[in-house]
């Protein structure tokens, strides 16, 4: 009876801490429609590049297809994708959002090149849709994502 | 006066610290010329996922494939440029990727909600799901939401995207309801395409008449 009634309490408690902490939540900014992804995480200096204009990162902000990312020697990035792909860079990376076409319906695209640097991925949807839907270029290779968690360096970058 | 004494103190030790750095500096033999740094390879790792399940990547250049296939089996350039197979460890992971897997977002998670058949009514279970899926959003950075409706072989697909779109739609229309932005929210309509379980054509499954919510 007692911990019937704590749990209860207990639960109401956890629940009105969540439903305060969603007031609170950073949204993501409106204009979503031509967003390919989103930044989720930023550490240090993260810039994202668009039609020759550079911009700070914040945490919120838009990636779209022709976008690149590029991180400072003190910088870290992470980015989900529409397809729930996870991209993270760390320091001093640039990597090139080449190409993302995702429709949940019909078999997508998605192209990333790691010009220097270091990156994590977890495939998303598309690499699910079809074999090479997804692939990650580096200076020396061309990798056809089947699944699902790997890492790649790029020769020209740190560390 | 003793502010300034003390000034003066503190510069005069300043002054022997620099002296006793001088006297050390030339003391010491001239420094050897840093070794060139080692060229970098380029370096595939495949992970094992948090499930211990292990995915594959094709590693392609010029002409030739090497497909990875096994947990830390990896990919570097060689002296003479072509990539070449070998085994990676946790630690040299840890070493050269630690601030990128850091920087990873939190990983999308799923919640289904299940429906009455025909309707877009939910069973009661699915419900209290919805109070879990606010938890998982209030705990996410910049979290956006796909809501996307499924159905049973029942019927036409042209019926089934229909019904599929409408459920999802319900879902979100409740989310927003529940203060949601609709910007953050997509609903779609996936019809009988990806059944959780599957079934021959005009198969009635309740376990397939659901809405998936994901959190990314």
């Amino acid at each position: 009876m007692r911990t019937g009634f704590a749990t209860r309490v207990w639960s109401r408690a956890v629940l009105t801490l969540a439903l305060g902490l969603a007031c609170t939540v950073l949204w993501a900014s409106e204009g979503a429609a031509q967003d390919a992804g989103r930044v989720k995480t930023v550490k240090g200096t993260v810039y994202i590049e668009r039609g020759g204009q550079r911009e700070l990162a914040l945490v919120g902000a838009g990636v779209r297809q022709a976008d690149t990312l590029v991180t400072g020697p003190d910088g870290a990035v992470g980015v989900t994708m529409a397809d729930d792909t996870l991209l993270s860079a760390g320091p001093n990376s640039v990597l090139v959002i080449e190409r993302f076409l995702y429709d949940p319906n019909q078999p997508g695209s998605f192209e990333t090149a790691l010009t220097k640097g270091t990156l994590a991925v977890v495939s998303g949807r598309i690499a699910k849709q079809a074999p090479d839907a997804m692939r990650v270029k580096t200076p020396a290779a061309i990798l056809g994502v089947r699944g699902t968690e790997f890492l790649v360096r790029a020769s020209a970058g740190s560390p | 006066m003793r502010v300034l004494a003390r000034r003066s103190g503190g510069r005069r030790l300043l002054l022997s610290g620099l002296l006793l750095a001088g006297a050390v500096a030339c003391a010491a033999p001239p420094p050897a010329p840093p070794p060139p740094p080692a060229p970098r390879a380029d370096l595939v790792v495949l992970l094992p996922g948090p499930d211990g399940k292990v995915g594959a990547v094709a590693v392609q250049e010029a002409g030739r494939e090497t497909v990875l296939n096994t947990a830390y089996a990896s990919a570097h350039t060689g002296p003479g440029g072509p990539m070449v197979p070998d085994q990676a460890t946790p630690d040299e992971v840890k070493s050269i990727f630690a601030e990128a897997l850091s920087a990873e977002p939190p990983r999308p998670v799923t919640f289904v909600l299940y429906f009455v058949e025909a309707t877009d009514q939910f069973t009661p279970e699915s419900q209290a799901l919805v109070d879990q899926v606010m938890v998982a959003i209030a705990s996410r950075p910049a979290p956006e939401l796909t809501v996307a409706g499924h159905t049973d072989a029942v019927g036409t697909d042209q019926y089934n995207d229909a019904l599929s779109l409408r459920r999802a739609e319900r879902v979100r229309d409740m989310l927003i309801a529940r203060g949601i932005p609709p910007a953050s929210i997509q609903a779609i309509g996936r019809g009988k395409r990806e059944p959780r379980v599957p079934t021959a054509d005009g198969v009635a499954e309740p376990r397939n008449r659901r809405v998936e919510i994901t959190v990314r």
